[in-house]
Order: C-alpha cells, then sequence, then structure tokens
C-alpha cells in the first residue's frame, strides 16, 4: 500500500498545504506534521505523513558499511 | 434567423435550424470548393490506392489546456493517415450535439478544426449533424480519406538491427486531461498536434521508414508490444532514453501511473534503418512538435516464441512489458 | 549509479549461500520490484514473496458487496481508482459504474468534504480501505466533517495493521527468512512497529525506501542480516525507530483495535480498526464484513501468505488475468499475481 512521493513545501495555511511535485502543485492536509515552506515532506492521499531528512550518497555508504561489518 | 446561445434539438431538425447552423458555423469554417457542392454526397478526385480510416472522439473536458475536441479530432485522424504512408487528403465529419451546447464553444471548436485541417493539407469534404438530449457536449466523428504517393509502411518490413525513435515526451494530452479531474495544477499542455511535417522531412531526406504508429490511448509500450507481435520480432528499449518531462514524471509518481502506457495526441514512433537513424531523428527534432525526440531501442532478433517488449531498467534489470490493461486508473497504493 | 549499490546487486547477483526467501509486505514495493527488473535481477537463491501488503487485495467480498447494496439504496460512493475493478461475489464497483451508478474516484479522501457540502441532499459513503499509512488521512477527514458540521458523509472501512498478519504468517507452514518492511507504513509508525515480531522469530525486518536503489540496499541488507531479529531502517530519510506521536494520537481518538477479515486468509485477530462508538454515526456499516464468497478455486490467500507461488493457483493466466481478474491479486499493478505474471 501507500504510494507516496516527495514533494517542497510552497505555503501553509490554516492545516492546509500547497506542495510543489516537480511543477505539480497540490493542496495536501498538514495535520499531523509541522512544516514551513521550503520543507521536503512525503505525501500520501492529500495527507503530508513526514518531513523528509536530507539524504545523500554517504547514506549508502554508511548503510553498507554498517551491513558488512560481519565480513570482517 | 438569429442562432440561440445554446443547441436545443432544433439544430438538429434538419430544418431551418439545421441550416443556419450549418451556413453560420460550419460552412463559414470549412469552406471550400467540394464542400461548396452541397449535395447528399461530395465528389473528389482521387489516386489509385487510397487509405481510410475512422475515429471518433468524446473527449472531457471538451477543451482541455493545449487544445480541444475539434483539434483532436482532425489530428487523430489525419495522423493515422499520416503513419501509414498516405498522404492525407480529405475529411468527413460527423457532430453529436447535446442539447445545451454554447454556440459560442462550438463555433470555437470548428474554427479549430478548420486550423488544424488546414496545417495538414485536408479539405473537410462532408459532414453530419444530429442533437440528442444532454448536458450540453458534443462528440465528433471524422473519416479521413489519403492517397498514397510512395511506398507504405508496415509491421512486416521491420527486421532486426531497425532502430526505434520516438518523436518526444510521452503522457503530455493523458496528463492535460486528468490533471482537472484530480484538482492537480501544473503547466503541462496536450500535445495534440499534427504529424506531418516531421514525416515529409523524413520523406524528403529519403529515411528509410519500416514502420511508423501514432502513440495514442494505451501509450508507447502498448504499441510496441502490439508491433513486437505482429512482426515476432523481441525489442529493447531503454528506460532512460524515453523522453518524459520532469512535470509528468512528477505528476505520474503522484498517482502512481506510468509515462509509457499514457495516451498521447501528437506523438509518434517511427521505426527506421539502422544506417538511417542519426539522420531521421535530425528530421523529426527540425518539426517544432519534434524537438524532444529521442532513439529509445532497437528491434532485435525475431524469435516467434519469446517475442515481446522489453525494458531495460536504470537500475540493470530487464522487465517484459504488455499491452495496457484496464484504463490506466490512478492508484493509492 | 551508485558505487555502493553497485556493490549491492553484484552481491545479490552473485550470492551462492543457503537458500533464503523474503516477503514484501507493500504493495508499492511489490509494485517497484516488478517495475525496475530486480526480481529478475538476483541469485536463483534468492526467492521473493509478494505477501498481502495491497490493501484491495485483502479486502473481502462482503466488503464491496455491501458498497454496492449502498449504492442501490441511491448513495454515493468515492474512493481510489484501484478499488474500483475488485470483485465482490457479483460485481465490481466498476461494474456498477458502467450501469449508471453514483461511483467516484479521487485522489484525497478530504475532496469528499467539498463534494457533500455542494450536494447537500445526497449521501455519501467513502470506501476507507488502508494499512497504517492511510488511517491517519482518514482521522483527518473525520476531523473536517465534524468542525465543518457535514452530515451527509459516512465511511466504510476496511483498515488493517501489518504486525499481527505478519506474525500469522511466521506462525504458519511457511515462515520466511525475512520481511522487506512498509517504507510507509513505518514512516507513520516508526520501524519499532516490527521489532516484537522480528525479536520473537529471529528474523530480519527490513524498512525499504522506494527507488530501486533504495530496495536493493534493503534486500542487501536482509541476506546479511538473515537469522538475526534485527529491524534494519535502510530508508532514514522518512523513517524513525518511534514514528509519528502525533498520527498515533489522532488514529487512538477515532478508532479501536478490532479484528479483521482479510481476503483469502481469514480473520487475523487485532488486525483492524473500527471507528469507535461515539462515532458511529460516520460508519456505514463496516463490522462483520467477513463473508468471502470467492470464485472455488481461487487461491489468493495461499498467494499472499507465501504458501504457494501465483503459477500453483489452477486459474493463473487462464480464468483469472489482469482484464478478467478472478482473485483481488490480479486486479491492481500491486498484486501478487499481477506482478507475477
Amino acid at each position: 500500500m501507500c504510494v507516496a512521493v516527495p514533494g517542497k513545501v510552497l505555503s501553509v495555511e490554516n492545516g492546509r498545504a500547497s506542495i510543489d511535485f516537480s511543477g505539480n502543485v497540490v493542496t495536501a492536509r498538514s495535520g499531523i506534521i509541522d512544516i514551513v515552506p521550503g520543507d521536503y515532506v512525503l505525501v500520501h492521499a492529500g495527507l503530508v505523513i513526514q518531513k523528509l531528512k536530507e539524504s545523500d550518497a554517504e547514506d549508502m555508504k554508511k548503510l553498507f558499511e554498517m551491513l558488512g561489518e560481519d565480513d570482517e | 434567423m438569429i442562432m440561440e446561445k445554446v443547441i436545443t434539438s432544433a439544430h438538429g431538425s434538419g430544418g431551418l435550424g439545421t441550416s443556419s447552423l450549418i451556413e453560420n458555423i460550419f460552412a463559414k469554417y470549412f469552406n471550400n470548393e467540394y464542400l461548396a457542392q452541397m449535395e447528399d454526397a461530395t465528389i473528389v478526385p482521387g489516386g489509385r490506392r487510397l487509405a481510410v480510416t475512422t475515429d471518433s472522439f468524446v473527449v472531457e473536458p471538451y477543451i482541455f489546456p493545449g487544445g480541444d475536441i475539434g483539434k483532436l479530432s482532425v489530428c487523430g485522424t489525419v495522423n493515422d493517415l499520416l503513419v501509414r504512408g498516405a498522404v492525407p487528403k480529405y475529411l468527413t465529419c460527423g457532430f453529436i450535439l447535446c442539447n445545451g451546447l454554447k454556440t459560442d464553444d462550438l463555433e470555437m471548436i470548428v474554427k479549430s478544426m478548420a486550423s488544424a485541417a488546414e496545417e495538414a493539407g485536408v479539405k473537410i469534404v462532408a459532414g453530419d449533424t444530429k442533437v440528442v438530449p444532454g448536458d450540453g457536449g458534443l462528440y465528433i466523428n471524422t473519416t479521413g480519406v489519403g492517397v498514397f504517393e510512395d511506398e507504405e509502411f508496415g509491421a512486416d518490413r521491420v527486421a532486426e538491427g531497425d532502430v526505434i525513435i520516438v518523436s518526444g515526451n510521452l503522457g503530455d494530452h493523458h496528463v492535460a486531461i486528468l490533471k482537472t479531474r484530480m484538482g492537480i495544477e501544473n503547466n503541462v499542455m496536450s500535445d495534440v498536434a499534427v504529424l506531418k511535417d516531421m514525416i515529409e522531412n523524413m520523406r524528403s531526406e529519403g529515411v528509410c521508414i519500416k514502420a511508423m504508429r501514432d502513440i495514442t490511448r494505451g501509450g508507447l509500450a502498448t504499441i510496441l508490444a502490439e508491433l513486437s507481435k505482429a512482426s515476432e520480432c523481441v525489442i529493447e528499449i531503454d528506460e532512460e532514453a524515453v523522453p518524459v518531462s520532469s512535470e509528468v514524471a512528477g505528476f505520474s509518481d503522484l498517482l502512481g501511473l506510468d509515462p509509457l502506457y499514457m495516451g498521447n495526441e501528437g506523438k509518434l514512433v517511427a521505426v527506421v534503418a539502422k544506417e538511417d537513424a542519426e539522420k531521421a531523428l535530425e528530421c523529426i527534432k527540425r518539426s517544432k512538435y519534434g524537438e524532444n525526440a529521442a532513439i529509445i531501442g532497437k528491434i532485435c532478433e525475431r524469435d516467434d516464441e519469446k517475442h515481446g517488449l522489453y525494458i531495460n531498467t536504470h537500475i540493470g534489470g530487464r522487465v517484459k512489458k504488455d499491452v495496457l490493461v484496464g484504463e490506466g486508473l490512478p492508484r493509492i497504493c | 549509479m551508485n558505487e555502493y549499490v553497485k556493490k549491492a546487486s553484484a552481491f545479490l547477483r552473485d550470492y551462492d549461500g543457503p537458500k533464503l526467501s523474503f516477503m514484501e509486505i507493500c504493495g508499492s514495493h511489490t509494485n517497484a520490484l516488478s517495475k525496475s527488473g530486480i526480481r529478475g535481477m538476483l541469485s536463483e537463491k534468492i526467492r521473493l514473496i509478494p505477501g498481502p501488503g495491497c490493501p484491495v487485495c485483502v479486502t473481502p467480498t462482503s466488503f464491496i458487496d455491501r458498497l454496492i447494496r449502498l449504492l442501490e439504496g441511491g448513495e454515493a460512493v468515492v474512493t481510489f481508482g484501484d478499488l474500483l475493478r475488485v470483485p465482490g461475489s457479483k460485481g465490481s464497483l466498476n461494474d456498477l459504474k458502467a450501469l449508471g451508478y453514483d461511483v467516484r474516484m479521487v485522489y484525497s479522501p478530504a475532496d469528499i468534504v467539498d463534494m457533500a457540502m455542494n450536494e447537500p441532499d445526497k449521501s455519501f459513503v467513502f470506501a476507507a480501505v488502508g494499512f497504517e499509512t492511510t488511517t491517519p488521512v482518514y482521522t483527518l477527514l473525520l476531523e473536517e466533517l465534524i468542525a465543518c458540521n457535514v452530515k451527509n458523509v459516512r465511511l466504510l472501512t476496511a483498515l488493517k495493521t501489518m504486525p499481527e498478519v505478519t506474525e500469522m504468517i511466521c506462525e504458519g507452514p511457511t515462515r520466511p527468512d525475512g520481511f522487506l518492511a512498509p517504507g510507509h507504513v513505518c514512516t507513520v509508525t516508526g520501524s519499532d512497529l516490527f521489532r516484537p515480531v522480528a525479536e520473537k522469530y529471529g528474523i530480519p525486518f527490513a524498512v525499504g525506501g522506494f527507488k530501486p536503489e533504495e530496495l536493493v540496499m534493503a534486500l542487501y541488507a536482509l541476506v546479511k542480516k538473515a537469522g538475526s531479529g534485527e529491524v534494519i531502517n535502510c530508508y532514514r530519510q522518512a523513517v524513525t525507530e518511534s514514528g509519528n506521536k502525533a498520527a498515533e494520537a489522532i488514529v487512538n481518538k477515532y478508532f479501536i483495535k478490532s479484528d479483521a477479515y482479510w481476503r483469502g486468509i481469514g480473520m487475523v485477530k487485532s488486525s483492524g480498526l473500527l471507528l469507535r462508538k461515539e462515532y458511529m454515526s460516520y460508519d456505514a456499516g463496516s463490522d462483520n464484513l467477513t463473508e468471502d464468497n470467492l470464485n472455488t478455486g481461487c487461491c489468493c490467500g495461499r498467494v499472499i501468505t507465501g504458501e504457494i507461488t501465483p503459477d500453483k493457483c489452477p486459474l493463473f493466466g487462464k480464468a483469472c488475468t489482469p482484464a478478467n481478474p478472478v482473485g483481488a491479486c490480479m486486479v491492481s499493478e500491486e498484486g501478487s499475481c499481477r506482478a507475477y505474471l
């Protein structure tokens, strides 16, 4: 279940947020998460379900190394 | 007679209402020497071999971002003739108008048909109107006739090594129609267009075209899966090479749709001989509707059992794709 | 491609240890694994089983039948696109739509509020299926209905929770060697949701994202941690251990734990949610929808618990195809059988 995709918050007002997904603007409810414009968030069925942390290539490296340690 | 602001059953009566509609809208914009015969059937010069196709258009909303049902009804039929290798000559059009249709809208739609017909070099030579009870909508059927001046294209000419080219970004029409219904705002416009000049460019440069299809309902994957079946060849395309705008990609992610199965109204896929691939690409790109054209894959070995469409994914997978099933509804899960 | 993803892909391709089977329990994972071709990139020693992760696939026929009765009574049924084709015992919502009944499709359940306000004389029912990710969406809808004093909307719920069904599968004859845990369920609940089951049965749960790269890393984690009983969070961008407390609180405000009926599987204790008594006026008769009139021969239940592969079902690809699905697993692109084709 659960198509949810990351988008960027454009504005928030009265529990409704405008969120941009690569040029597609959707109004979503922000009821369960505190968000401000500029945040990257996950939206599922019109509800913001999470604020995303920044991720980079380093994360994959850390995960890989953490999982690989048993091999040493 | 002063025309009513909306269509009523009187406009379909066959009497004064009908003739006023013809005179004030249809004949005004579709005017040409053949239609002017105003007979029960129009007599037109023909060719030795003809191509004939018909299509009905029922799009909702009938005016959408980037086009309308009128332009669509000309482009759809003309493109079917063009991709078969014919030169489109004549169109007939049947209008089913619903009571309450705004005459201003009808006029706008008819004007847009006339301008698309002009661009395509076809003459609208016969027509019919009926009025039915309804909610102010309209449906259009167009039948197109084209003549063959050169060879025709077809799946039987496709062979191993041929190259597959798509004339531009996929999914634009589908998104333009669906966004209103789903309450999503973006700048995507329908790609509805006449594909005449890109095909003329290829022919005048002597590109060896094997097969060509316009990519409408069902999308690219459906068309290539059908082509694979018809030619009994394995077809391979490269996921990353398929052109899709970032807006359409974002829209598809949001609704769980796949641009490979989304509808277009101004895109074609061409299978050309390998040595002509770059030239063909350049010819398509020279058209104003072809700037995002790309080589996306190739025809592989003939295999009467294992043929099918395969996508090489960017992560290194290989996935067999079949024709679209159902309607491509947005999904939540 | 990221070099670590490359290394992990090569590891999964060349793996030659003991045979391992992992179950996905998220429809979007099932879909992404098929679409990206990852299923075909793994060593023959690694088997992926699409489990009960598609809410549409686990919705019993009586739920669809109940919606059909509501439509026949003149109400409008509003829902997500994928539920429309799921067969009930007599037909699907799409069949009723074709007959002129009022079936509407939306992206967000909140859209029903405007519909109801614009048509105050019409009664609306939202067909509320979903797992932990979607339940908060319905609670926000209820908040809005109450705040706007909208009385002509009810919910027919078939809401389910994941840990209980994973436990049931672990107790069954075909316990997998690990679970690919649903990334968006865990976004809401936190990855700790699966810790008790992981520890009890000594099998790993890897929380995966949805990009092919993220899925490769999560599968890599499952192989590396096989036999460990650990929960490995491979979707750190969105998932924390403890999840969203505000979501938990609002879900508890409106819903109460209940037993739930899973299509093809049967009753799973405490694996569902129903509206609390004080909000019953918003319920369209969700309790006791436990009848499951499946076509004789349909093996959806045995497929989604990993007991058999879809091709062992006598209907697979013959009587049951994507164009004419008999079982719900053939309906959605996320369904186990559809993905297996």
